[in-house]
């Protein structure tokens, strides 16, 4: 009988982590997708997307998490093969330091002329 | 005066967005891949057309020859313009062709080689697309040169031209 509790206990145990591992992959790949352009398609991430592409693209990605590559690793590899246009998220480079920059000067900009009138107001 | 200082820099800054904007309006952003790479080629698996066996790349582009590789299907119809000019490609000595038959029906491709020839000394089925995606393919037909290093030294996008062709036995020499 204990026998029979603790094979149905490692069966569950290890079914469980399957699904967990399993899971984990879906979510890797749908976070990856989202983050990757459909190159034959306007506007659209492959994640959106059902073009051949995008389906292969899909397919391509779920292989390196098998493989064991870091979410980092693959946009790299891809990147590698179709240039920094493919990722959504662009990476701070000469080409786009302005993008990155701008905001926190607006930002910064606005801050400070929010705190002059605000000093201004108390003296 | 700082009123007008203000000013003058809502001013700057109203034509820095507005040349920003123009500029992104009269530019295409559509896709545009680099034709004149120096890539190595990615370490892949694939299957052999005729008899299933699987290729690994390093295989394929073994010999100290030059290599291209051509990204074709039945369903394509500019891959049945650019046909005659893959038959005139493989009578060059210089040159293996590799056929990667993409997303296709299996039975209409070897009807399309029984029709039009088979320039290829071998033909990889690519059943759901990875195998151009690890060649850095995003449409078919696509043809890429690689060298004696196994790198990638140049890609077309679309069907052969006869301009291509001549650049192609340019490279060869």
């Amino acid at each position: 009988m204990k026998k029979l509790i603790c094979y149905l206990l490692i069966f569950f145990l290890s079914n469980n982590s399957l699904s967990y591992s399993i899971e984990n992959e879906r979510n890797s790949k749908n976070e990856i997708s989202k983050n990757i352009r459909c190159l034959i398609c306007q506007g659209q991430s492959i994640y959106d997307s059902q073009s051949d592409f995008a389906i292969s693209m899909k397919i391509v990605i779920e292989k390196k998490i098998i493989e064991g590559l870091t979410e980092d690793e693959i946009y790299d590899y891809l990147k590698n093969q179709y240039g920094q246009w493919i990722l959504y998220d662009p990476e701070l480079n000469k080409k786009t330091f302005i993008l990155w920059i701008l905001p926190i000067l607006l930002f910064l900009l606005g801050g400070a002329i929010i705190v002059k009138k605000i000093l201004i107001k108390k003296i | 005066m700082k009123n007008k200082l203000l000013l003058l820099f809502l001013f700057a800054f109203f034509i820095f967005c507005f040349f920003i904007f123009y500029k992104s309006v009269n530019t295409d952003s559509s896709y545009k891949p680099n034709e004149n790479l120096e890539k190595k080629i990615n370490n892949f698996i694939a299957e052999d057309f005729f008899s299933g066996d699987k290729i690994e790349s390093q295989e394929l582009f073994k010999n100290n020859k030059f290599y291209i590789v051509n990204i074709w299907a039945a369903w394509c119809r500019p891959c049945r313009e650019e046909h005659p000019k893959l038959m005139e490609l493989s009578k060059n000595q210089n040159v293996q062709l590799i056929g990667i038959n993409y997303r296709d029906n299996k039975k209409k491709a070897k009807q399309f080689i029984e029709d039009y020839g088979n320039p290829f000394s071998l033909i990889l089925y690519d059943k759901k697309g990875t195998v151009a995606i690890e060649l850095g393919a995003y449409g078919i037909p696509e043809t890429f040169i690689i060298n004696k290093d196994k790198k990638i030294v140049k890609k077309y996008l679309g069907a052969l031209t006869d301009q291509n062709l001549k650049e192609i036995y340019s490279t060869l020499k």
